[in-house]
Order: structure tokens, then C-alpha cells, then sequence
């Protein structure tokens, strides 16, 4: 968390709940007013908690029809000046694709929740299902305490850049429970007004406003055209790209092993990484927190001197991309991750186990072959 | 030489909430009558600044730039969901989307049929030509049996492409829905008809209703005939099977013999009134 | 009156913006005195434009037709027959 953060007020009080009641009420402690979603798993209680506790705060939480509808009443609601959200999980943000790349382009501050049935959708996340060049920034909580700060995070940088943010969550950090105060953070950087919003009060006066993704103005005013508006939009993510890069790591000066892991899992590896250190095993990590920025020079850093870099990843491997990246050649990659997931596919794999991960990291360490991976109970 | 008395300015050349005098629609398009009409009828009813629009894709979007009131360019299909999301945070606007066929009845389709069920309080717009106008003259799910396109150069067939969807009879039949027109521009009377079903849209949202407004309009480059042929093309294709009228209003669902009366008695009215000297809003 | 010095009154006028007029010629069978005819010449998009004659009455069915908003409309200001109470 940067150090420009400070609480303020007074939060829910110490409370038992799930990981989606926690982002639900971070998000309305971050001035969330609107919310739209469409049911899956295990994105859904997300959508429950929003639709109880929205209107009781006077916002609006509607139940779209589908994905693709909760995704345009989000812009709508942001047309309007509003901090808005939707979210699902990977499959339901798929079919939301081509309204994030319009988004984007139109400058909108979009909040968006993946709560994903694994670490498969990376790419989804970081390169963008959508069309054209775009980027969205991706914040990825460990646990619900991350996730609570992060969630009010994204709203923060939504607006400060006027650029989508994705928060990556998961089963896990959806469904568990953990007591927790989620109290409102306010972050000591001023926002720009929201002088684009819309309210219809410009009409007949030569000066109404437009929101477009093409760069499109009304007639009379200044337009920078599609060319002009792509291009400045480049040099926003440049600016992002040198500003808003987190992650956390430890333990690397002087790793032979540095292994790299994100969200849940990656507070697997923490524990294990520190255990192993605690017995004098030569190992460190990097956790990234925003996917994208991705911290290539963090990632960079660890890698020189060190031996080898591990990836640990709950899927085929799509974040190991962007670890090869910023290696560069300095040491061999290895993923040690792998597809792992409970019968129905929604949740958990038993890959997700400290004392699993505890031995592939040591036979990565050792040079030794990786263990099999796990089977999964596997539903009739 | 005939003696002229004082004369008065009758409407206004353009519509005042347009920021342009000129366009690139193609010659005999029918969509900037139906723009006149909704432009005219949110600045007679006082709405000009309070109003904000949600625009889909079609040759219409150029409108877009030139509208002069607060829009939101949605995508292809998709401004219904974008104009609830506009309305639920700002409820006392007027939220209207603007959208052809293809962008409403094919891409969109579940998007207005949804938000009419819901009884949002928002007016959606319908130009329908028949056809996908920009991308060059395509079949949409409006397109009638028999109607020639790009892509159904023998004219539609029945067996292969399948039948007509008469979206506004569909929507009239959605408890959601409080009004439901279909108005034309073929010749000035409906034109003068076609606005007036604007005004009750518009009056229906400021209600807390679900509106909907389809015009008929002519694309004689999309259906590949004499500019000046449009009207009389669109009376005996379009005009036959997606009937104008008002289909539900006041809580009453018109049968499609009632339709056909009144619009015989309608236009028989604004022709005399024309020869009389003028309709009068 | 006889047909042969038939004086036709016109009630109305319309000024027409021939340069942007696009040559559709849905105003001529919207006219209801039929006071509208194409031109022989065209304007500089190479489009032929409508032109009046007398016997306009300003109904306005030009103006409501037309997609290129071509027509401005005049219509006399109509006075209340004498002795009525205004």
C-alpha cells in the first residue's frame, strides 16, 4: 500500500465475513454508487451483497438480463459521472470484451471484478480480451485484508486516470471468511473534476457534450480524431506504466531460487519461501500486485545473481510470459505451477497446499524433476 | 400581381437543437425526417436541457457529432442497456436512444426487449429501413419476404432466411411497455404523424413509462431503386407487413384491423388539412 | 373568372436553399397545390432543385418531406374576420 494512503472514518467495525462481502462494502466505501452483474460462479455472492447493500446506501444495483447488459449499464452509470462497477467471472467477462476495449478508449473509470475460477485468466486480464490497443490496470489481492485496500485502490486510480481498472480476485478469497473492518481509505492525491460527465444540462447550447471512444467531439468543438486520440492514449498507459507499478518481494538479494507467484497462491508461496528460509534455504520471491503494470524491473532485480526463476501459477502458465520478459536471459524460467482445480472447475485445486508447493519449490531448488501434479476428486 | 399580407415563419428550416444545416445522408434518406421529429418535439416540450441521448451505430451515428444535446455513443445493439444505466443515476433527464434496425433488432434485440420489460422510464428510437444502410444494404431481421438486398439478391425467402420480426408489435406485447408507436415519413402527413408519437413518447417518460417510437423510413439506396421511388417502395414492402400506429397506448393493445382503419382515417385527415393550408401541431 | 386569366393568390412562400438541395423530388408530389417543379438547371453538386411558382398556400408539406432541410416556409398571417372579437 503506498504511504499516501490513510484511513479515515469509521468502517463496518470488526466484522465476520466472506471475501465478496468485504469487496462489496470496500467498493461502497470508495463512493460506489452502481452496480449491474449477472450470476456466476463464484462472482455471484459479489453481485448478492451489491444488490442488498446498494440501495440501502442509496445507490443502485440492477440484475442485467446478461453480462453484456451488465456491462453497458456500467457505462451508462459512468457517462454520468458515477463510480461505477460490474464484474463476473473469467467466462462471464469474456462475452464483456469489446465494451472494456470502447470503454478504455472513451476515457471511462470502470471498475472491474473478476472473481476468477482460477489463475487462467492472466492473459484475459493483462493483454485484454478486446480489440485494439488498450490496457487496463490489474490489481491482485492475496487475501480479503489486500483485497478490501485494493478494491478501494482501483476506484482511486480509475478516476486519476480515467482508465479501467480490473481487480483479479478468486474463489477463495470470494467464499472464505475472515474478520475484518473495512474502513474507508482516502488516498492524499487530488483527483480531476469530472467536467465530461453528462446530465443533459448542455443541450441547445452548442456546448453538449459527447462521450465517444473515437475521439469524436460535437460539432463546433475541438476534436482530436480517431489518429490523434488512439495515440494520446498510448502515451496515458506510458504514464501509468512509470507510476502505478506494486508489488512486494523478499528475500532476493542474495536467492539462488527466486520463485514468482500472484494472488491467493501467492501468499502460499510467501509462507513457504519464508519457511524455507528459516531453514536456510537460499530462496526469495516476488509477489506482483498490479499485473499489469507488470513489475519487470522488480522481477528483473530478483533474477540477477539468482540461479533460477520459478513460476508458480494455478494454470497452464500465462504470467510466466511476463516473468521471461523481464528475466530477460539472466537465468532459466521454469513454470512450476500447473492446472489444478476442484471437480467442478469452479474452485480450488489441492495444488492450492502449502506442503505441495513447499516441494516443487525444492526440487526447482535442487534441480530436481518436479512432482506429479495432484488429481482432483474428479465429479461424476 | 397577387397581393401577400403580412407573413409569419411556419416551423423552422432546420430543427434548432442541430448543429448543422447540411448532411451526408444519401439523397431521399428518410432518417433526418425522423430526426426532425424527435429534435422538434424534446425542444417543444421544454427538454432541451435536460435531456441526454444514447446513440447506436448505423449511417444515423454522423447525427451523433451534430445533435445538440448532451449523447452517449453506445455500440452496435447496446445503447438500451447504456440509456438505463444513464437514467437510474440521473432520473429526472430525458433518456432516449437512437438506433436502426440492424443495430435494434438484430444485434441488440434482447437489449430493448429487456429494458421494456423492465419498464424503464427511457424513450427507444427505431429507424428502420429494412436493411443495414452504412455497411452497404444487407438483410436485417426487419428485411420483408420479397425485399431485395446485398445479400439476398433474389429477395428474401421465406424458407432459407426465415421471417420478419415486427418489433414493435413484439414490444406492445410487454406489460412492461406503456407506449408503443410506429410512425413513417413516406409523405409529409405521416411525417406530422410521426411527431406527434415523439411528443406522447416523451410526455409517457416524464410519466415513469417505457416508450417506444419506430419510423419507417426510405433507404432507396439500400433497396436499389430511383431516389424518388422510396416512399411508394416503402408503402407497398415495409408498409404492408410493419403497420403505423399507435399499437399500445392508454393501456390497449391495437389489433392490426384497427391499425389499418385509423391509418385511412389519419391520412385522409392530414391530407385535407394540407390542402387547407397546414397541419397544426 | 374565367380559365384563360385565371390570377392564382398565394397565401404562402418558401425560400428554397438550392445548394443543398440533393435532387429527390419528394417535395414535388408532396405539394399540395402542386406549385413545385424541378429545375432545368443544377446547383453545384449537380443536382436538379425544386422552383415555385404562385399558389403557394404555406402548408408546409415541403418542409416536412424534405430530408435536406431546403425549405423556409411563410404562411400570411391570417386575419380575424371583421367584427369578430379578437
Amino acid at each position: 500500500m503506498t504511504e499516501t494512503a490513510v484511513v479515515t472514518g469509521t468502517g463496518t467495525g470488526m466484522k465476520l465475513m466472506e471475501g465478496s462481502e468485504a469487496m462489496a462494502e470496500a467498493s461502497i466505501a470508495a463512493g460506489c454508487t452502481f452496480f449491474a452483474g449477472y450470476p456466476m460462479t463464484p462472482f455471484t455472492e459479489l453481485l448478492e451483497h451489491f444488490a442488498k447493500r446498494l440501495p440501502e446506501q442509496g445507490g443502485v444495483c440492477i440484475n442485467a438480463e446478461s453480462e453484456l447488459e451488465a456491462v453497458g449499464m456500467a457505462w451508462g452509470a459512468l457517462s454520468t459521472g458515477a463510480r461505477a462497477a460490474t464484474g463476473s467471472t473469467g467466462q462471464g467477462l469474456s462475452l464483456m470484451q469489446e465494451s472494456f476495449s470502447e470503454i478504455t478508449l472513451a476515457e471511462l473509470p470502470l471498475v472491474i471484478f473478476n472473481m476468477a475460477r482460477g489463475q487462467q485468466d492472466y492473459y484475459q486480464s493483462t493483454r485484454g480480451g478486446g480489440h485494439g490497443d488498450y490496457r487496463h490496470i490489474v490489481l491482485a489481492p492475496m487475501d480479503i485484508g489486500e483485497a478490501v485496500e485494493l478494491t478501494q485502490l482501483a476506484f482511486h486510480l480509475a478516476d486519476k486516470w480515467r482508465n479501467p481498472v480490473l481487480v483479479y480476485g478468486d474463489y477463495l478469497i470470494a467464499h472464505i471468511q475472515e474478520a475484518v473492518d473495512v474502513a474507508p481509505v482516502t488516498f492524499d492525491e487530488p483527483l480531476p473534476a469530472k467536467d465530461w460527465a453528462v446530465d443533459g444540462s448542455l443541450g441547445g447550447s452548442g456546448r453538449s457534450r459527447i462521450i465517444s471512444s473515437l475521439g469524436f467531439a460535437k460539432a463546433g468543438q475541438h476534436s482530436d480524431g480517431i489518429e490523434q486520440h488512439l495515440r494520446k492514449m498510448v502515451a496515458k498507459f506510458e504514464e501509468i506504466e512509470a507510476a502505478e507499478v506494486r508489488y512486494e518481494s523478499a528475500f532476493t538479494d542474495d536467492a539462488e531460487t527466486v520463485i514468482v507467484a500472484f494472488g491467493s497462491p501467492g501468499k502460499f508461496v510467501r509462507y513457504v519461501v519464508s519457511q524455507l528460509r528459516a531453514e536456510g534455504e537460499k530462496v526469495g520471491y516476488v509477489r506482483p500486485i498490479t499485473l499489469w503494470p507488470f513489475p519487470y524491473e522488480a522481477v528483473a532485480n530478483a533474477a540477477e545473481g539468482a540461479d533460477r526463476v520459478g513460476v508458480f501459477e494455478l494454470c497452464a502458465g500465462q504470467m510466466i510470459d511476463d516473468v521471461r520478459l523481464g528475466v530477460l536471459g539472466r537465468a532459466p524460467v521454469t513454470g512450476i505451477g500447473g492446472i489444478s482445480t476442484d471437480g467442478s472447475g469452479f474452485g480450488v485445486g489441492p495444488l492450492l497446499d502449502a506442503e505441495l508447493i513447499r516441494e516443487r519449490v525444492l526440487a526447482l531448488h535442487r534441480g530436481e524433476p518436479l512432482p506429479p501434479l495432484p488429481d482432483n476428486e474428479r465429479m461424476m | 400581381m397577387a397581393q401577400m399580407e403580412a407573413m409569419k415563419l411556419v416551423g423552422q428550416q432546420k430543427p434548432e437543437l442541430l448543429l448543422t444545416e447540411t448532411h451526408h445522408m444519401c439523397p431521399g434518406c428518410g432518417e433526418p425526417l425522423a430526426l426532425r421529429g424527435y429534435l422538434e418535439a424534446i425542444q417543444e416540450l421544454g427538454l432541451g436541457q435536460k435531456t441526454i441521448g444514447v446513440a447506436g451505430i448505423g449511417c444515423y451515428t454522423s447525427f451523433s457529432m451534430t445533435t445538440d444535446v448532451d449523447l452517449v455513443q453506445a455500440l452496435h445493439g447496446r445503447a438500451p442497456s447504456v440509456a438505463t444505466g444513464v437514467k437510474r443515476m440521473r432520473p429526472d433527464a430525458i433518456v432516449f436512444t437512437i438506433q436502426g434496425d440492424g443495430d435494434m433488432v438484430n444485434e441488440g434485440l434482447q437489449e430493448v426487449l429487456h429494458t421494456a420489460a423492465r419498464g424503464e422510464a427511457v424513450t427507444c428510437i427505431l429507424l428502420n429501413n429494412g436493411v443495414f444502410g452504412e455497411t452497404g444494404g444487407h438483410m436485417t431481421a426487419t428485411s420483408v419476404i420479397g425485399q431485395r438486398t446485398k445479400n439476398t439478391l433474389d429477395g428474401r425467402d421465406a424458407d432459407y432466411h426465415g421471417y420478419p420480426i415486427l418489433i414493435g408489435d413484439l414490444l406492445a406485447q410487454l406489460q412492461g411497455a406503456t407506449y408503443v408507436a410506429r410512425g413513417s415519413v413516406h409523405n409529409a402527413g405521416a411525417v406530422a404523424r410521426t411527431k406527434r408519437m415523439f411528443k406522447r413518447a416523451f410526455q409517457t417518460q416524464m410519466d415513469g413509462g417505457f416508450s417506444f417510437v419506430e419510423v419507417l423510413t426510405m433507404c432507396p439506396t439500400g433497396w436499389f431503386i430511383p431516389t424518388k421511388d422510396g416512399p411508394d417502395y416503402m408503402s407497398s414492402t415495409l408498409g404492408e407487413v410493419h403497420i403505423m400506429g399507435e399499437l399500445k397506448a392508454d393501456g390497449v393493445v391495437k389489433s392490426t384491423e384497427e391499425l389499418h382503419e385509423e391509418n385511412v382515417r389519419k391520412a385522409m385527415e392530414m391530407e385535407q388539412a394540407l390542402a387547407r393550408g397546414g397541419i397544426d401541431d | 373568372m374565367t380559365s384563360a386569366s385565371k390570377t392564382v393568390r398565394s397565401k404562402g412562400t418558401v425560400t428554397i436553399a438550392t445548394e443543398v438541395c440533393k435532387g429527390c423530388e419528394l417535395c414535388i408530389p408532396a405539394c399540395p397545390p402542386d406549385v413545385l417543379s424541378m429545375s432545368t438547371a443544377v446547383n453545384h453538386l449537380g443536382y436538379h432543385y425544386p422552383e415555385l411558382v404562385d399558389g403557394c398556400t404555406g402548408c408546409a408539406a415541403c418542409l416536412l418531406i424534405c430530408p435536406d432541410f431546403v425549405f423556409e416556409v411563410f404562411r400570411e398571417v391570417r386575419r380575424p374576420a371583421a367584427g369578430a372579437v379578437t
